[in-house]
């Protein structure tokens, strides 16, 4: 199993899930994929389709409209999956907190491995939560 | 027997290719990765996807045909298989029987045949459009290629064998003439069609019908896909070779060269995939039916009188 745990952490296909974010974290994630952070090296793939990931990527804030979307998405990636919350708003809620069309934290909808806040989170500390996760899987 | 089953399983065939189709996906991925001033991904990259998809949880899609579904990827698997022990065999050690190059032809349409029945057995409406560009982008290109197989056989005197036809080029190879080099520039574009590479990457537009047939799939199914696809870096510039470039000459300093030929025919792809944006489908059948089949028509007609 570490044999392919391994294998695993060496290509995380990551797949992005914009759960009405206000689009200051997806342009945080999409700067990973420029020439300055490039995180191809680590054999990381952004991925257009949940059946391709490895990795769900949740930004933005859970209201009533989104809540049943991310879990279809979570039921519908294949497993192993790993959810990684990015953001403000998915760790606290952030300035929706008071909002009145929020419903949940993402905790209570799919099961969160690892939070990364920030609002938004720098690129390096989102390879930090990366590297993270590759540790865990590499142990 | 034995040795048949040696071809299709270690040498020319299965694992030759497939070892070979990963490393040369690799070099795609870097220097597609150096065009854009990035590092680019490590050498096992694609190992480590491939094993990876291998052991991740299969989705069969509910209201999708069952069995095409889960049969698509892996005949076409078979099918790229035998096509490189059949093209590999004369390439490599001379053998050959009559007619095989109507039994490549045909292989070679399978796959496409493949990708259409795959997607549109899922159901999704992307896979779908996608199973249709396909269709569009392998009328549009298969004309063009049959002609580009067509101008070889004329230009060796109707030999039918590819084993006669590396031998055709012993004195020279057909690329040395005009004919030649019209075949080869069509020949390059062609495969880029077949391989869904850049300008023609319409069936998988990522960004557009995301990875459109392939979208429903998922683990070793979707390795599967993936690997089909690294195998054709092998299989298709290794059919051009053999048609233009006069094959391989593995003795002494023939090793050196073989390795040149193939390298300038992955580098000319990977040049075109990483300057050209994705086409239009429309643009696409017109570029193909207006500008290169008259090309290649006179390349023909060159080809007959023989200049």
């Amino acid at each position: 199993m570490s044999w392919y745990n391994k294998r695993l952490a060496k290509s995380l296909w990551v797949f992005h899930v914009s759960a009405s974010p206000c689009n200051n974290c997806d342009i945080e994630i999409l700067d990973l994929l420029t020439p300055r952070y490039d995180v191809e090296r680590l054999g990381i793939k952004l991925v257009g389709s949940i059946r391709h990931a490895d990795v769900m990527l949740v930004s933005g804030i859970v209201n009533q409209k989104i809540e049943p979307r991310i879990k279809r998405l979570y039921s519908q990636a294949p497993k192993p999956i790993f959810v990684v919350a990015i953001g403000a708003c998915m760790t606290s809620q952030g300035v929706f907190k008071e909002s009145y069309n929020r419903c949940k934290e993402v905790k209570d909808v799919i099961p969160v491995d690892m939070w990364i806040p920030g609002c938004p989170p720098k690129p390096e500390a989102m390879i930090e939560g990366i590297a993270k996760l590759i540790g865990v899987l590499n142990e | 027997m034995i040795d048949l089953l040696f071809y299709l399983i270690v040498f020319p065939g299965l694992l030759f290719t497939a070892v070979l189709g990963l490393v040369v996906g690799w070099v795609d991925r870097k220097v597609s990765a150096r065009f854009q001033y990035r590092v680019g991904p490590p050498f096992f990259q694609n190992f480590n996807d491939f094993f990876k998809l291998l052991g991740k949880q299969t989705i069969i899609v509910k209201d999708s045909v069952k069995s095409m579904f889960i049969s698509a990827p892996l005949i076409s698997f078979g099918t790229l298989t035998l096509l490189a022990m059949l093209i590999g065999m004369p390439l490599f050690l001379g053998e050959g029987f009559g007619g095989d190059i109507f039994v490549v032809m045909y292989l070679m349409v399978i796959h496409s045949v493949m990708v259409v029945l795959g997607g549109s057995s899922t159901g999704n409406v992307y896979s779908s459009l996608g199973a249709g560009r396909e269709i569009k982008l392998l009328l549009a290109d298969e004309l063009i290629f049959i002609i580009v197989v067509l101008i070889p056989v004329v230009a060796s005197g109707y030999e039918l064998d590819l084993t006669a036809l590396i031998n055709a080029q012993s004195s020279g190879a057909f690329i040395g003439s005009v004919h030649g080099v019209i075949g080869f520039i069509a020949g390059l574009l062609c495969i880029q069609a077949k391989m869904t590479m850049q300008p023609f990457d319409i069936p998988e537009a990522e960004t557009e019908i995301v990875e459109g047939p392939l979208m429903e799939y998922s683990g070793p199914l979707l390795g599967f896909w993936k690997l089909n696809h690294f195998m054709m870096y092998v299989v298709y510039p290794f059919l051009l070779i053999l048609l233009y470039l006069g094959g391989f000459n593995l003795q002494g300093w023939g090793i050196l060269w073989a390795f040149l030929k193939y390298l300038l025919i992955v580098v000319l792809m990977i040049i075109l995939k990483n300057t050209n944006p994705r086409l239009q489908i429309d643009t696409a059948l017109k570029f193909f039916w207006r500008i290169l089949f008259p090309l290649v028509l006179l390349g023909l007609i060159l080809a007959v009188v023989g200049v």
